[in-house]
């Protein structure tokens, strides 16, 4: 238990320490990180999808 | 000055550069050979096998692709101090940072899985039991990581890919006509047309060629070796010569298969070497070496690549010049993460096919972000000064990555879907 919550508690120490990102958020960074997440969701949604139908194979 | 004078003023300045070279080189040869894993000699097995020698000026276009993205991870390592993922959560925050690094953990675990089975397959054509290769390559990786020296370790590796230079003498041995190799090779053709099953085998190669742990390993490792930015033109070299050795292994692959294998169905490198010994024993016998040989060195790199990455984030000592006792959370990951891909190998009925797909899938998941914050790292001025990306480096290397983005990725979904693109 005692280890865990070390854990959780490392977890959230890491959180606090990049919380802020240090990057300059220009119109292009911010641009090119709105298309990454876009790419991503839609790769997921993909995936679910494939799931779905390979599920309903078996 | 006479004639032997500046003679001698040269010879001593080149050696200079040659030994400075020698202490600086690694991190670029072993990531580079490295990336021939496994997967990567299947991949120009069955290249060589289905065309011959027709996709070798393909191979060639590799060498620029892999050198532009992997030199920005030696200006990255070397100017910032920090590993990628570190790089990423400090930049980006933690979002991407958390997304990045279990990405790459489970990335890097499951083509760790695919690395076993080579290594499995390539000794058991000498009558060693799966078991065995296992638990010999554990053992022989863990002690060549716990030395306590990122030097020895480094050599060891280095030793790894000399023998991955098996394939040329095999290739000589094949006898494969020259003039056959100038005229189909390197002219720059689409055998048979840009049909699907040509299309998924160029975006094989690509996927080989650029894998996401190779940014995480190459700029760990610069951090590790401690290079600094007075280091990075022999770095960026370094990085070359490996781009270049690579795909020259790659090539002297096809070549073996497609001078004694053409036409033969190949699904994997050791069946390979299985019909390669019925033609000629010696050069089935070096295909499994290498085969070996591909999956420990890619074994070596991507356990570590996990390892390094845990440890920038969660603050752990995570340098290969320590010892078990001042980084017991580095060396415990690096032995979980390859005892555990040892195992699946040897479970009876284990999906094999399905982890090999899965590699694909998420891999095009990760790579693309990787790339991405690869080129906006080496665009903020601020933390790499002069040492940013220049304009002509930003049309480069943006090219470059848009097109490994949208080949990876119609790669990964043509796994997902294998009619989508028929």
């Amino acid at each position: 238990m005692r280890t865990i919550n070390q854990f959780f508690s490392k977890i959230r120490e890491i959180n606090q320490r990049y919380s802020k990102p240090k990057v300059e958020m220009s119109r292009g960074v911010k641009f090119s990180l709105a298309v990454l997440r876009i790419y991503l969701f839609l790769l997921v949604v993909l995936m679910i999808y494939k799931f779905i139908t390979v599920m309903n194979v078996l | 000055m006479d004639f032997f004078s500046v003679l001698y003023y040269r010879f001593k300045k080149v050696w200079k550069a040659v030994r400075l070279y020698l202490v600086i080189a690694g991190p670029g040869l072993v990531v580079m050979i490295a990336d021939n894993d496994a997967g990567g000699i299947t991949t120009y097995a069955a290249t060589g096998a289905k065309y011959g020698y027709h996709l070798i000026w393909f191979l060639l276009l590799l060498i620029p692709v892999a050198f532009y993205v992997q030199e920005m991870t030696v200006r990255l390592g070397a100017v910032t101090k920090r590993g990628h993922a570190e790089a990423i959560f400090e930049s980006f925050g933690a979002f991407w940072g958390w997304f990045s690094l279990l990405d790459l953990m489970i990335v890097d675990w499951l083509t760790l899985v695919t690395e076993f089975v080579g290594m499995t397959a390539a000794l058991s054509i000498f009558g060693v039991p799966a078991w065995l290769t296992v638990i010999l390559v554990v053992l022989l990786m863990s002690i060549i990581v716990l030395n306590g020296r990122y030097w020895t370790w480094e050599k060891i590796a280095l030793g790894f890919c000399l023998l991955n230079l098996i394939y040329i003498p095999a290739a000589f041995m094949v006898n494969p006509s020259l003039s056959d190799i100038a005229a189909q090779g390197l002219i720059p053709n689409l055998p048979g047309g840009l049909t699907n099953e040509l299309f998924f085998l160029l975006m094989a190669n690509i996927g080989t060629t650029i894998a996401p742990w190779m940014l995480f390993f190459q700029q760990s490792s610069v951090v590790d070796k401690g290079l600094q930015e007075k280091d990075i033109k022999m770095g960026k070299l370094d990085t070359f010569i490996g781009s270049i050795i690579t795909v020259s292994i790659a090539i002297f692959i096809v070549i073996v298969t497609g001078t004694l294998l053409h036409g033969a169905p190949i699904d994997d490198a050791a069946t390979a070497a299985k019909l390669l010994m019925k033609t000629n024993h010696y050069v089935g016998a070096f295909m499994a070496i290498g085969l070996f040989d591909a999956g420990l060195l890619g074994a070596i790199c991507i356990s570590l690549a996990s390892s390094w990455a845990f440890g920038e984030i969660f603050g752990w000592a995570h340098s290969l010049n320590t010892k078990v006792k001042e980084a017991p959370w580095f060396y415990v990951s690096f032995f979980i993460t390859l005892a555990t891909a040892g195992v699946v190998p040897l479970i009876p009925g284990a999906p094999l096919v399905l982890i090999t797909l899965f590699v694909q899938v998420v891999a095009v998941t990760l790579l693309p972000a990787a790339l991405v914050f690869l080129i906006l790292l080496l665009n903020d001025k601020k933390t790499m000064g002069e040492y940013a990306n220049t304009r002509l480096q930003n049309i480069v290397s943006t090219t470059i990555v848009v097109a490994i983005i949208i080949l990876s990725t119609m790669y990964g979904v043509s796994a997902l879907f294998p009619n989508l693109f028929q």
